[in-house]
């Protein structure tokens, strides 16, 4: 028995689709785009698959992701709110204090810090990975990572991406 | 599909999308209904997401964001993917009666 005006019955429709996200940068505005997508794509039901890369791997180091910082100097983005002169910028500190600021309004439109927003996704049932050259590079080991993040090659990567839709960020 | 649905949903009216489109209209046994139409059967924990959900709309006319329902109830973020499987955000907010969330988080 089905209903013509009560659609989609059994499921959200969304079980084929699959995202895999690639996390190039590390600072601290480009840390959120990938988790908020990928935390948007699990919250519909959607695979989710974020290869962490290059610098983007200080989001899912443990002794890193909490202290991850916005660029005040070569930053022509910077919300007027606190926009530093680039001269400016380059003072001692002032790359600290962008920073804070931004944690707290990234706090006020309660998104979570970078550290539990990995958890979360993690939790959400995201697959997170380390990319192994870029962790050979900075001499960083699966111990370095957070808890469950998985270390990959490219080609490895590239399989699970087999049918995905694809963002490189 | 298999799964059982209720005669009550017949007079219930739901959107493209399988969202009720009157929040208003909505009772706990045509959540139960819903629930069912989707294959779950809900449970006590179920029941803290969706009176939470309720709450939250009836105070802020918006259906509540997954962060928030996970750090105002016991319900964390595995839990509530288990408790409302094929994404949480749109099932549990169709269950509850409520409209697509629009939330980000």
């Amino acid at each position: 028995m089905s209903l013509p005006n009560f659609p989609n019955l059994g499921g959200n429709g969304n079980s084929h689709r699959k995202l895999c996200l690639i996390a190039s940068k590390g600072s601290l505005d480009m840390a959120y785009p990938p988790l908020i997508l990928a935390n948007a794509a699990r919250m519909s039901g959607i695979e989710t698959h974020v290869f962490f890369t290059f610098w983007g791997l200080d989001i899912i180091t443990k002794s890193k992701n909490k202290h991850l910082r916005v660029a005040t100097v070569g930053n022509p983005n910077m919300h007027p709110w606190f926009h530093i002169p680039t001269l400016l910028g380059a003072l001692p500190g002032m790359s600290a204090a962008a920073s804070w600021m931004m944690r707290r309004e990234i706090a006020k439109l309660d998104f979570p810090p970078v550290d539990e927003f990995v958890q979360v996704i993690m939790d959400s049932g995201a697959c997170v990975y380390g990319c192994k050259m870029s962790m050979d590079m900075m001499k960083l080991t699966k111990q370095d990572l957070v808890d469950g993040a998985e270390v990959l090659g490219a080609m490895e990567f590239l399989e699970i991406a087999d049918g995905a839709q694809t963002l490189f960020i | 599909m298999t799964n059982q649905i209720s005669p009550l949903l017949q007079s219930v009216e739901f959107d493209a999308e399988g969202f009720m489109t009157d929040p208003n209209a909505w009772t706990p046994e045509i959540g139960s209904a819903i629930a069912q139409a989707l294959g779950i059967t809900l449970t006590d924990r179920h029941w803290l997401v969706i009176n939470f959900a309720r709450q939250e709309f009836a105070a802020t006319g918006q259906p509540p964001t997954l962060r928030k329902i996970t750090k105002s109830t016991p319900v964390d973020t595995k839990e509530i993917y288990q408790l409302f499987p094929g994404g949480p955000a749109k099932t549990a907010a169709r269950i509850a009666g409520l409209g697509k969330p629009t939330g980000c988080i």
